[in-house]
């Protein structure tokens, strides 16, 4: 996996909205900044189609945040946001909603890993994703990595709300900085709801400017790659999986509640990503 | 209300079973992450800024009169570590015992009955303070101090840290402690206006990780 050279624009139909970038040569990412950053919205809606397969009648977006319909399999559809400029940048502030409904199937994806980037507007950046996943459903929500890049202030949340039987497998991964990077200050809450009650609510913060300790003996102890995988099913509330470790730095945790979380720690993104996927994997 | 019963409950000795346990200390110890005064000092702000500001909030929220059963379930929801689970639920059971015999009151007694396994101590940390006529406030800075003082004490005795040393630790994280305290009142009253998910969520990765890896030892000097 190549770090340098993430998120490299997509070329192709101006998409871009608010900012009037200019796409095909937006490599160095390139944008007239407005006052106060850009907003970007995008939605999506999964429904199933009655003959065994997904819809989606939904699926909105532009500029930073534009899903796009691949080729799904079986009965999943399978949707990748591709972002069409860099960011999110100081200021930003993105928002991406999904909704699966009843017995929808849908793998969510993303083209390139999201570099947070210093801005000109003032402030934080803000990227908000929230996830609906209803009785029958499931959901993948798998994208790639957040690269917090020198400078940058970004604060992510994400939260999940599931009902009680729908199934959920989610990835975060935050990759403190490019290559030999200092990296930016990154906040990241995940918050897991299932039928209402609160299975999960985490914070991590790190970063130049996070509350002292981020990167001592407690916290990430100079590991430059931290993540998450979030496994939801009905199933596991009556037979949920062991409490085990994977490797040195990475745990499996049955949580209170039909779902487990694996969280890993590792040199760089590389490493990170092969526990995550090994962790995968063992979940089945 | 009396000052000197935030003495009686921030002592050392009140029997509550907190000695039995070092905070993370013991694994961050075997796995060579706690060497010194320097490494201790680093693994206590890191603590009392993720498991010591939520711990702290939770107590103050509980001293607000939020529903125990609501800040039990929030403390779960932020612990994922089911070995750090257990830890909590087993040290508030016994820290229960010891209040409801040093400030007997229904309020305890009911709480006993909702929870036979234990709840989360820092809940019943907020809920000791509370019967004893302390405020938010005290709970916060009881639950913050127990946060780092359970790790120095523990490495005294893993490292034989000179205890002059890890007592040096402590008195140079008072000023953060106080800033915590203040954030995690903060929060408690959020948390007592408007619901248990305006109190905070920060995270160690490793203090999760290692406690499980800790769980799995075979023989182990803490019991978390």
């Amino acid at each position: 996996m190549t770090l340098a050279g993430v998120r490299a624009d997509a070329p192709g139909p101006a998409t871009a909205g608010v900012r009037g970038d200019a796409p095909g040569t937006a490599l160095t990412g390139a944008r007239a900044d407005l006052p106060g950053g850009v907003r970007a919205d995008a939605r999506i809606v999964a429904r199933a189609d009655g003959r065994g397969g997904t819809a989606l009648p939904v699926l909105d977006g532009s500029g930073p945040l534009a899903p796009r319909r691949t080729r799904g399999s079986g009965g999943e559809a399978r949707v990748m946001v591709v972002g069409a400029m860099s960011g999110p940048l100081g200021g930003d502030r993105f928002t991406l909603h999904a909704r699966v409904e009843e017995d929808a199937r849908l793998h969510l994806g993303s083209s390139a890993a999201t570099l947070a980037l210093p801005g000109q507007a003032p402030g934080e950046a803000r990227y908000d994703v929230r996830l609906d996943v209803a009785d029958g459903a499931e959901l993948r929500w798998l994208p790639e990595q957040l690269i917090s890049a020198t400078g940058s202030d970004l604060r992510v949340t994400t939260l999940a709300e599931l009902a009680a039987g729908a199934r959920l497998v989610l990835r975060e991964e935050q990759v403190l900085g490019r290559a030999g990077e200092t990296p930016g200050l990154l906040t990241s809450r995940l918050t897991l709801r299932v039928a209402g009650r609160t299975v999960l609510d985490q914070e991590l913060s790190c970063g130049p400017g996070a509350p002292g300790g981020w990167d001592g003996p407690a916290a990430l102890a100079g590991h430059r790659a931290v993540g998450q995988l979030l496994v939801v099913r009905p199933e596991f509330a009556e037979r949920p999986p062991g409490a085990r470790m994977l490797g040195e730095c990475a745990a499996l945790m049955p949580l209170p509640g039909p779902a487990a979380l694996v969280t890993a720690l590792a040199p760089d993104a590389l490493r990170l990503r092969r526990v995550l996927d090994e962790a995968r994997e063992l979940l089945g | 209300m009396t000052r000197a019963a935030l003495l009686v409950l921030a002592d050392g000795r009140f029997p509550a079973g907190g000695h039995a346990h070092s905070g993370g200390a013991e694994a961050a110890v075997k796995a060579g992450r706690i060497t010194g005064a320097g490494d201790l000092e680093d693994f206590c702000r890191g603590r009392l800024h993720t498991a010591g500001l939520v711990a702290g909030a939770l107590a103050a929220a509980a001293v607000l009169g939020v529903d125990p059963r609501e800040l039990d379930a929030a403390a779960d929801a932020r612990t994922p570590s089911p070995a750090l689970r257990l830890a909590a639920r087993r040290l508030g059971r016994q820290l229960l015992r010891a209040a409801r015999a040093s400030w007997p009151c229904a309020e305890l007694d009911r709480v006993a009955g909702w929870f036979p396994k234990g709840a989360h101590q820092p809940v019943v940390l907020g809920l000791a303070a509370r019967a004893a006529g302390l405020g938010p406030s005290d709970a916060a800075y009881c639950a913050l101090y127990e946060s780092v003082s359970g790790p120095a004490t523990a490495t005294v005795r893993l490292l034989s840290l000179d205890p002059f040393d890890a007592t040096g630790v402590l008195a140079r994280l008072a000023p953060e402690l106080d800033a915590v305290a203040e954030s995690a009142v903060g929060a408690a009253g959020r948390a007592a206006a408007r619901g248990v998910a305006a109190l905070p969520a920060a995270s160690g990765p490793l203090l999760e990780i290692m406690a499980e890896a800790h769980a799995s030892w075979p023989a182990r000097l803490f019991a978390s």
